[in-house]
């Protein structure tokens, strides 16, 4: 029964949200604002974490193919794969629950408590509108650009690793990133970034924007907008698998 | 004007506001007096239409805002100015951005002439040379003051404050009391103030309605309200010791007469 309540009030939000918008000029300004916000602030992160992770793939691919066998590039293979398929997609977008879903349901749950959001309503602003819509915009365009800077970053981690240990040599690792690729995958990784960005986005919106009550709640607000979107996410993540790449 | 005729409001099984009518009169400033958690805010919330009410209806000059389509009440709500009680200034907008935004949003003016207006708004509330300041760099005082000019940038013809001086020193409290009065008279325009104190009431109460737990008590002006025979407004009214002193004394001056 919460569940279909939740859903219900999810959705009359996202209906309000797509309402035709009462002046563009406003909402570029808002977008921008939202593209430094959510996306910029979150080059770091990305970047950090997207090199750590394309070495220890690296790493443990070596680990995992022990049999001479076979041929070493199959480690530029694995990287490369694996970064594509799942991590600088779904694990980066779960970090960016982390980090740009509390934002969102914070600011939204304090603005809301401390009446902002009454003081748009009450001037005649679509206020869901006018503070959602730049948010889903701004994260629906930086996040696969964030999976593609991911890409780049964690690759070139692992090719740090092939650089000063004896995992593979440099040119077989290179051999191995560009050896059969489908540039499918590709598109797969950006296709399902654009999906969580809109997962994230909206959910912690929600939960931010009808958060009530005292700065704690809104605390526990954006700790149920990370888990909530999360979830969200990891099902749909899933489902797309499934469904787009056959 | 503003009539309020038969309004009720519940949320979940709490009655909050219990079939209240009153009519709040133009160019006034018209109080709504009580102790927290009477109703005051879910009244002035119910009134400007950010509460839904459950039964009665609202009249903004004769024209009934509750049975209004959304597209209807967006019009009248474009009268409206509004300082609610912590301000709720945009944080993410400077002082000046926060009074142009209703001029931005909803006028056709040219940049030069919202940046006039904005000037004109603050230097009415004595706040000029803050233009570039974030909310979050002024005190609460400076904060509702800029409130006051986001709210009267549109021209309103109603103007609803929210506590306006909760949590300010006495004389700031006051100054803001006797700047939200001064606009209401200069504009002529109909203004609801909330407020649980009582200098406020005998400072600028043109027009004074108290409500205890939901329901409206009493209502009178300020002249009246000393020598009101209303046990619960009796209790408000005298609810400090300085207040009860005062009534003491004005007692045993009635007897000695
Ligand atoms: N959104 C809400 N949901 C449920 N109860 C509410 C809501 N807003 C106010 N109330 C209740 O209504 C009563 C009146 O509140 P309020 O109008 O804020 O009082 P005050 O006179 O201090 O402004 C309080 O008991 C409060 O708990
Ligand atoms: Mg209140």
């Amino acid at each position: 029964m919460r569940l279909l309540y939740h859903l219900g009030r999810y959705y009359i939000l996202i209906s309000k949200v797509f309402a035709r918008p009462e002046r563009s000029g406003m909402y570029y300004r808002q977008i921008m604002r939202e593209l430094e916000l959510q996306g910029i602030n979150s080059i770091g992160i990305v970047v950090i974490i997207s090199i750590f992770v394309g070495a220890v793939i690296t790493i443990q691919t070596d680990y995992n193919i022990e049999s001479p066998l076979l041929p070493r590039y199959l480690i530029g293979v694995g990287v490369r794969d694996m970064l594509l398929l799942e991590f600088s997609s779904t694990m980066v977008a779960l970090i960016l629950a982390g980090k740009v879903g509390s934002s969102i349901a914070s600011e939204l749950g304090t603005m809301r408590i401390t009446e902002q959001i009454d003081a748009l309503e009450i001037m005649g602003v679509n206020s869901a509108s006018f503070l959602i819509l730049p948010k889903i915009i701004s994260t629906m365009f930086f996040f696969p650009l964030l999976t593609i800077l991911s890409l780049i970053v964690g690759m070139s981690g692992g090719y740090v690793v092939a650089l000063i240990t004896d995992v593979s040599s440099p040119q077989e690792f290179v051999y191995g990133l560009q050896y059969v690729f489908y540039p499918y995958y590709f598109t797969y990784a950006l296709k399902k970034m654009i999906v969580f960005a809109f997962i994230i986005t909206t959910i912690s919106a929600y939960h931010g924007y009808y958060a009530e009550g005292s700065s704690l709640e809104v605390g526990k607000s954006s700790t149920r907008a990370v888990v909530h979107s999360s979830i969200v996410m990891l099902m749909f993540n899933l489902i797309l698998t499934k469904l787009i790449l056959r | 004007m503003i009539e309020v005729n038969n309004i009720s409001k519940s949320f979940g099984d709490r009655l909050v506001l219990d079939d209240i009518s009153i009519v709040f009169e133009k160019g006034k400033t018209n109080l709504i007096i009580g102790k927290s958690g009477s109703g005051k805010t879910v009244l002035l919330k119910s009134i400007v239409g950010l509460h839904e009410v459950d039964e009665g209806s609202i009249l903004f000059d004769d024209r009934d805002f509750t049975s209004m389509s959304f597209k209807q009440k967006k019009q009248v709500r474009k009268e409206f100015g509004m300082l609610f009680q912590g301000a709720a200034l945009f944080d993410s907008f400077t002082v000046e951005e926060n009074v142009r935004f209703p001029l931005d949003m909803f006028t056709q003016m040219s940049y030069e002439e919202k940046i006039d207006r904005t000037d004109f708004c603050l230097q009415r509330v004595d706040m000029s040379n803050v233009n570039k300041l974030f909310p979050a760099e002024l005190s609460g005082g400076m904060r509702k003051r800029v409130g006051i000019a986001r709210a009267i940038a549109l021209n309103p013809r109603y103007l609803f404050c929210d506590e306006p001086n909760s949590g300010l020193d006495p004389q700031t409290a006051i100054r803001i009391d006797k700047l939200i009065q001064e606009i209401t008279t200069e504009f002529n325009i109909t203004t609801i103030v909330n407020t649980h104190d009582m200098n406020s009431v005998m400072e600028i109460g043109d027009k004074v309605v108290f409500i205890y737990e939901g329901i409206k008590c009493w209502e009178g002006t300020r002249d009246d309200i000393l020598s009101a025979e209303n046990q619960y407004l009796n209790d408000f009214v005298f609810a400090t010791n300085l207040a009860k002193t005062v009534k003491l004394i004005q007692n045993d001056k009635g007897a000695k007469d």
